[in-house]
């Protein structure tokens, strides 16, 4: 900060914004970010508060929320960030040309002028809006007022069938009023949503003890003094002892008008939010950009963030490009999400929709150009993130229209949230994803307020304040509470490091010695899990008892649905031979196996293979294990590499089999797949495999760990660069021991290597920074000098009955009744 | 002679060596596809070789706390009364099972006409 001779700091450029809600005090909050040094601030606001949340006055109304509880800057928080704040003063004049703001006694001068007066509620030319007992609904004296006044009232009726209007409504229902809702559209909130939408939604809401009113003309307001009765136009009336009007709001700009700037439905503004005077901006529910008038926060929010870097000159050249309008509400307990125009449907377009009228569910979309154009969702929200993704993003929707509508069922919220990415995005009012409330909760951000705090998450409209509590449990919780989450099997109350030690001290080599010792209890998960644990543990030293495996592991081949089995056979790198080839297709006739299947990893899949044909088959194919069916390390897939390929720039398929060669067979905690790719183009996709290695122009192989494309796509992290193939073997196995040793039960590696943490394993692996890497070199040698190709059992099998068909015993007719 | 023969009937099905520890062997007794299972500790209990669920071969399923894993799709049945864990899912129909002079016999329906002898 520069100070002048005199001491005083220079003048810096006064800015005043007119308007202290949730787009005034907002732009404020933006440019303070920006640059707290720029400008002399100071705020007009009508009300005599600081800031709050708008959006849930109606919870003040309903009692759920205090005003302390929805205020977002109070007075003290201006004077502690330097803002001269004019709190209830109405200013009553701009005088651009001398570049000042008239307000009741203050006038002040600006260098820049920001208009955010925001809008007035649109009441209606009716006879009778004068009467006591009848209200607007839009601030917070508004909110007070009514609830104050329903005290003595019996019957209340609202006007306007709108998302204010029935939060109105709810708000009075929790006064103990009767309450009709008349909306003069044929269906309730006809702007968000269709009419079978609309209707589903008034179900919901006559369901709750509201009368509706539709196709509901009001003529009058009547009543002696206080209002007494609402008169409609087909001559009816409802008795009414007093009115809320929320028949919809309109743009304030009383102010700019008279000061001659160049308005239409709005004060019209430029991508710059600049109106036709160049010192004076606007933003918010006042302005008119690109023939839209907006009326939810989100845009809102984007309009103060572009003129925010605009003013304080952090980025000159930012624009305001419009918004595409999208919003989720809970309106009485009823979810709905509505984007784009649902009313605007032209001819060409598509409809699709989808109903379940018994349950309260609807969707519909409209599809033009074969992208989302508008859609609504009521009672479901299952599908608003796939819809909201093509909505936004103006991606081409699915062929099958259906899928549209496919997505999470709401119950399983807590579950598909540790599954979701971290650029998922949380918050939409604020843009805010769930990494980033993840990284402030890993700061120590452990209530929903505190995370608002730290990253605006749930500060909006606050619809996603559940998902920010359930991160909260997964993201903290995990650390202190339920100590089973931690165990590595459900049936031996220890984490897996102290389980370890315990097996190593009592030299426990068996499934049930283990459980003996410690065992609380006794299920199949956890004798596959202590098996996987003890096999990589003792190696050669390991008790293999039969039972604790399951059955694909117990005859080397994976159960299908008719009980047959099939058969996989390993070819390194993806690489076979005629002479094989032959030979797996003369036992597949041999066999009549019913298929034959080229699968995912690049190997042959014999399928439909009975269980005591399987010594015959693997004897007849002469080939070793594909461990296809077990917790172990699959495949290596590899591209043909520099032998034939025009672009190859290194030997992967040659690397792929030293590898698969070396590591066949080894246990892990879940499978494992491999992939080697010869150059950039990763034609072997190496960037989804839980190891995946690319050879670069310069002649290194890139070693990434973590990915995988199954339930879940996950793209692959480095780990390092290596000059050799020995090199890559040596890391490949270094990080494979750490796994083995690490890794939770069935726990993948996109799961593990993003739980450590990619920068620790590359300490721990490629800088030994902990001093193991020669432990965990000669643990994944042990194991490589322990691998017997299990198929070699069809010589002598290590169990009664392991390979045998059912032994027939007793006379045939017995379970018959014949006598 | 059917109107005393008893409703089970026990056969003579293999020596107990026969049966893997901790695991199920499957057999087809009398033309009856039948699950035998033999638990650590030494007890042995027998079922029908089907999952009611979807006809998974109950004897290829693994044993925990004394009931059978089905290998498709986890259903679990106790091997002493047949009943599955998952609510309004069929039992599967249970046999006895005896030894004698090491030898495991099963008693399945039937009207005892290979039964000398029968226990």
């Amino acid at each position: 900060m520069t100070f002048m001779a005199n001491g005083t700091l220079p003048k810096r450029p006064r800015l005043i914004i007119l308007g202290n809600g949730m787009a005034g005090a907002r732009l404020a909050e933006d440019i303070l970010v920006l640059d707290r040094e720029k400008f002399e601030i100071v705020m007009f606001g009508e009300e005599p508060h600081g800031n709050y949340n708008r959006i849930l006055l109606s919870n003040v109304l309903n009692g759920s929320q205090d005003m302390g509880e929805i205020e977002i800057n109070s007075l003290p928080w201006y004077k502690e960030n330097g803002i001269t704040l004019h709190a209830g003063k109405k200013v009553t004049r701009i005088d651009p040309a001398c570049k000042k703001v008239f307000a009741d006694g203050v006038v002040e001068s600006y260098d820049q002028l920001v208009i955010a007066t925001g809008s007035i509620p649109f009441v209606p030319p009716l006879p009778g809006t004068d009467l006591e007992g009848v209200f607007v609904f839009r601030t917070v004296d508004d909110c007070k007022n009514i609830a104050q006044y329903a005290k003595g009232c019996k019957k209340a009726v609202v006007i306007g069938g709108g998302l204010l209007g029935l939060e109105a409504a709810k708000g009075l229902m929790t006064h103990n009023l009767e309450v009709t809702v008349v909306e003069y559209n044929k269906w309730l909130m006809s702007v968000q949503l269709d009419e079978t939408g609309g209707e589903i939604l008034g179900k919901t809401v006559a369901g709750l003890g509201i009368r509706v009113r539709t196709q509901a003309s009001t003529q009058a307001l009547v009543g002696n003094g206080k209002v007494q009765s609402v008169h409609y136009k087909d001559g009816t009336e409802d008795e009414a002892d007093m009115v809320v009007i929320s028949a919809g709001i309109r743009p304030n700009i009383s102010l700019a008008k008279s000061c001659g700037l160049g308005c239409n439905r709005a004060i019209l503004v430029d991508d710059k939010l600049a109106t036709s005077d160049p010192s004076i901006f606007a933003v918010g529910e006042c302005v008119e950009h690109r023939g839209m008038v907006y009326g939810l926060v989100a845009p809102l929010w984007e309009q103060t963030k572009a003129l925010a870097a605009h003013l304080t000159g952090t980025d000159p050249d930012r624009i305001y490009a419009g918004s595409k309008l999208a919003t989720k509400l809970k309106v009485m307990g009823v979810e709905l999400a509505a984007m784009g125009m649902i009313s605007d449907v032209r001819q060409g377009d598509e409809v699709v929709q989808y109903s379940e009228p018994a349950k309260g569910i609807y969707a519909k979309a409209i599809i033009r150009d074969g992208k989302v154009s508008a859609a609504c969702l009521v009672g479901d929200l299952g599908p608003a993130e796939t819809l909201l993704g093509h909505f936004h993003k103006d991606t081409p929707v699915p062929t099958r229209r259906m899928d549209l509508f496919g997505g999470p069922l709401p119950q399983k919220l807590e579950l598909s949230l540790a599954d979701l990415p971290d650029a998922h995005p949380v918050c939409d009012c604020n843009g805010i994803s769930k990494g980033a409330i993840c990284n402030a909760i890993q700061a120590g951000h452990c209530t929903v307020a505190s995370v608002g705090k730290a990253t605006r998450a749930g500060t909006g409209c606050g619809s996603c304040k559940k998902m920010v509590k359930g991160l909260i449990e997964a993201v903290a919780g995990a650390i202190k509470v339920d100590p089973t989450e931690s165990y590595y099997v459900s049936a031996v109350p220890m984490e897996k490091a102290i389980l370890v030690a315990q097996i190593r001290k009592h030299k426990l080599k068996s499934v049930s010695a283990v459980l003996a010792q410690f065992g609380t209890s006794e299920d199949e998960k956890s004798k596959n899990g202590l098996a996987s644990l003890l096999k990589s543990m003792w190696n050669k030293e390991y008790v293999d008892e039969r039972d604790a495996r399951f059955v694909n592991d117990r005859v080397h081949a994976n159960i299908q649905k008719d009980g047959t089995f099939s058969v996989v056979p390993r070819m390194y790198g993806g690489v076979t031979t005629p002479q094989e080839l032959i030979r797996i297709g003369e036992a597949a006739i041999k066999y009549n196996i019913p298929m034959v299947k080229v699968t995912g990893g690049q190997r042959i899949d014999l399928l439909g293979v009975a269980k005591e044909d399987l010594p015959g088959v693997w004897a007849d194919i002469g080939m070793p294990s594909g461990h296809a069916y077990t917790k172990a390390f699959r495949t290596c897939k590899t591209c043909v590499g520099i032998e034939f390929c025009r672009y190859g720039t290194n030997d992967s398929t040659g690397l792929g089999i030293d590898i698969e060669k070396k590591f066949q067979g080894i246990e892990f905690p879940a499978k494992l797949k491999m992939a080697v790719s010869g150059c950039p183009r990763n034609c072997a996709e190496s960037t989804v495999k839980d190891i995946g290695i690319i050879a670069t122009e310069g002649g290194d192989w890139e070693i990434s760990v973590g990915g995988g494309a199954g339930a879940h796509v996950k793209k692959t992290e480095v780990l390092c660069r290596v000059q050799s193939k020995g090199e890559a073997l040596k890391i490949v196995g270094r990080f494979m021991q750490y796994y083995r040793e690490h890794g939770k039960y069935l726990e993948r590696t996109y799961d593990f290597v993003p739980r450590i943490g990619i920068e620790t394993l590359q300490e721990i692996i490629v800088n030994d920074s902990l001093g193991i890497a020669e432990h965990l070199d000669q643990g994944i040698e042990e194991a490589v000098k322990g691998f017997v190709d299990p198929w070699l059992e069809r010589e002598q099998p290590v169990y009664p009955g392991q390979f045998s068909e059912p032994i027939q015993v007793g006379p045939m007719y017995l379970a018959g009744t014949t006598a | 002679m059917s109107s005393i023969a008893p409703a089970v009937c026990f056969v003579d099905v293999c020596p107990l060596d026969n049966l893997p520890l901790g695991m199920g062997r499957a057999f087809v007794i009398g033309g009856r596809s039948v699950a035998l299972f033999h638990r650590r500790g030494g007890n042995l209990f027998a079922m029908d070789n089907a999952c009611p669920h979807k006809g998974g071969p109950l004897a290829e399923g693994m044993l925990a706390e004394g009931r059978v894993v089905c290998p498709m799709h986890a259903r679990r049945y106790d091997g002493i009364t047949g009943e599955c864990d998952q609510p309004g899912e069929c039992p599967v129909r249970v046999h006895p099972v005896a030894i004698t002079n090491g030898m495991v016999r099963v008693g399945i329906p039937g009207d005892g006409l290979a039964s000398e002898g029968a226990g």
